[in-house]
């Protein structure tokens, strides 16, 4: 099967006009924040950068997790449209390298009086607890994480494309290559468990709040961009349906991955409440000073906003059968989630470096929208390169069948 | 509760069953049933069976394990035992979250057991008619109800051009009842 995606105007147009208010937002911040003398602005010229930046490049591997986990489990049901997945996981490069250069910019470049407002520990200056973390909390270990993890991830995301291309010229029955992908996805799995699943969200977001720590976390993170990014899979497929493309994908394959929105908005809300209750019940001060700010301080409207949206609406919404096959509850669903998960690791790491003197204004969203342009624009382009549908795949006549 | 007369059709092969239930809902007889030995892919949709309501009954066993979970332990610390617990108010909702939640499954699941037997018909104790003891071995078997007025011979001729390997007809009670013995042995006991 060979069906091409075409590039409308309209969406390229579209995604250029994002970019373009990102860059002027980043312009606008770069005099009227990065250049000012309030350190406050400064502060907030970078995290906002960081946030943005460390949220695509999550929800891109949720891509390549999501390839992974179903070659291994030999899922039928996505291979309808393995090329979304596929053309998100080949611009990993792209979204890793933004938020190595942001991350280690900040770790390099920003400080403000000899101290690191959003890293502390890259000046720990006699501070007992972060002296204690240095062997783990140094900028040399932070590098060569940051850039080892974003490497591996690029080249795992190009893999599993390449992959899936060879497999279409491949001739007619044979399986060499899909077995070969198996190994390469369990190849996958391991990395990811030792970097999204572990030292990645330690290491870029849990080390804004130095100070505290959760056991947890890594897996709140990951839920919180797992979902994140199988919504924008769905964003895709939706707005590819919606231009004519995808023939073979129908009401079984959207159920399929709005049961995925549900289960793991879900999921996320047991991961983000096992971490609350502990530290609410056990009230030991080192750990619910986080909460503290978040809960009842500054922050209290975001932190409800984010469990009401990223809880309360989903599983409303999406709990009946016939929500999640109906095209505009899932895309409108898919936006709120989106959304909602960008709102939790605003909450995650704001309160460390800004405090009370948190903005969501122009600066935020700008740069929020610039992102998503790029994001449109940079996977547009992937997916119009090759056929959208896979050819030769073992599971290609079951994923037409398919009955959710 | 009724005793009826059905006609039983013995089939070897699904794809000798599926064009027969077809030709069989098509000629206006009334399906009773179908008895397989292991469950057959799209047999509910050949069988014209609506999308079952089960889902709906177990969302409303949960609302009620989770209103009771709330409920009563809001009135146990807040009413009936208030304890303090670490400084905690009385009516902590964090700490009642757990419990919540598993009295939510607890009762959507034993709910559903229970909706799913009764719909079903099987419960340990209670006896159902079987039409053909091979049933659960390696028979397909169908059963469709008469009225007074529909011709056996008829019916058993047209059975046979669907290409069953075995036909008859029976008396037998249509539902369900308790005890382990044949309804007919219960008549005749009385």
């Amino acid at each position: 099967m060979n069906e091409r995606f075409e590039i409308s105007p309209r969406l390229r147009n579209t995604s250029l006009a994002l970019i373009a208010v990102g860059i002027i937002a980043l312009v606008a911040g770069l005099f009227n924040l990065k250049l000012s003398h309030d350190h406050v602005d400064q502060t907030r010229f970078w995290i906002v950068l960081l946030h943005n930046s460390v949220f695509f490049a999550m929800v891109t591997v949720a891509s390549i997790f999501i390839l992974a986990a179903t070659s291994l489990a030999q899922g039928g049901w996505i291979v309808a449209y393995r090329r979304v997945p596929e053309a998100i996981g080949a611009n990993m490069w792209l979204f890793g390298g933004i938020a190595v250069v942001v991350l280690l910019s900040i770790v390099y470049f920003f400080q403000i009086d000899g101290h690191n407002p959003i890293f502390h520990w890259v000046h720990p200056d006699g501070d007992a607890i972060l002296e204690g973390k240095k062997a783990f909390l140094n900028p040399t270990m932070f590098t060569a994480f940051t850039v080892i993890t974003v490497a591996l991830w690029s080249y795992f995301g190009f893999k599993f494309r390449a992959i899936s291309l060879a497999q279409d010229l491949a001739p007619k029955g044979k399986t060499k290559l899909y077995f070969y992908n198996m190994k390469v996805a369990a190849l996958f799995l391991v990395v990811f468990c030792l970097t999204m699943m572990s030292t990645t969200p330690w290491l870029w977001v849990m080390s804004i709040d130095a100070h505290w720590y959760s056991t947890l976390f890594s897996w709140y993170n990951f839920a919180s961009s797992f979902v994140s990014g199988m919504a924008m899979i769905m964003l895709w497929v939706v707005y590819l349906k919606n231009q004519g493309n995808l023939k073979i994908v129908n009401k079984e394959h959207i159920h399929d991955l709005g049961k995925f929105l549900f289960a793991f908005s879900v999921f996320w809300t047991y991961l983000w409440f096992s971490q609350f209750m502990l530290i609410w019940y056990a009230n030991i001060p080192e750990e619910t000073t986080y909460f503290k700010v978040r809960m009842q301080g500054p922050y209290s409207i975001i932190f409800y906003a984010n469990f009401i949206i990223n809880f309360i609406m989903p599983i409303l919404i999406l709990m009946a059968r016939p929500s999640k096959r109906n095209y505009f509850t899932v895309t409108y669903m898919a936006m709120i989630i989106v959304f909602g998960h960008w709102l939790d690791f605003f909450q995650m790491e704001m309160p460390g470096p800004l405090g009370a003197h948190w903005h969501l204004g122009w600066y935020e969203i700008g740069i929020f929208t610039g992102f998503i342009g790029l994001f449109i624009f940079a996977v547009s382009k992937s997916l119009a390169k090759h056929s959208l549908v896979t050819s030769n795949n073992p599971l290609l006549k079951e994923t037409i069948i398919h009955q959710s | 509760m009724a005793i009826k007369k059905f006609a039983v059709a013995c089939y070897d092969d699904e794809a000798v069953l599926f064009p027969a239930i077809d030709k069989v809902r098509n000629s206006g007889y009334k399906l009773h049933d179908v008895y397989t030995p292991f469950p057959v892919h799209g047999l509910d949709q050949a069988m014209g069976l609506k999308e079952t309501d089960l889902h709906i009954a177990g969302f409303i066993y949960g609302i009620t394990g989770t209103s009771t979970a709330v409920g009563f332990m809001s009135w146990i610390f807040t009413k009936d035992w208030p304890i303090n617990f670490g400084g905690k108010p009385h009516f902590s909702l964090p700490a009642f979250i757990p419990i919540t939640f598993e009295l939510t499954v607890l009762f959507a699941a034993v709910g559903m057991v229970l909706t799913f037997c009764y719909l079903n018909q099987i419960m340990p104790g209670v006896k159902k008619h079987v039409f053909h003891p091979r049933q659960t071995d390696d028979t397909f078997v169908v059963a469709i109800e008469l009225s007074e007025h529909t011709s056996e011979a008829e019916v058993l001729a047209f059975l046979k051009s669907t290409g069953a390997n075995e036909t008859n007809v029976q008396v037998a009670e249509s539902e369900w009842w308790y005890g382990r013995f044949d309804k007919k042995e219960a008549y005749e006991l009385s």
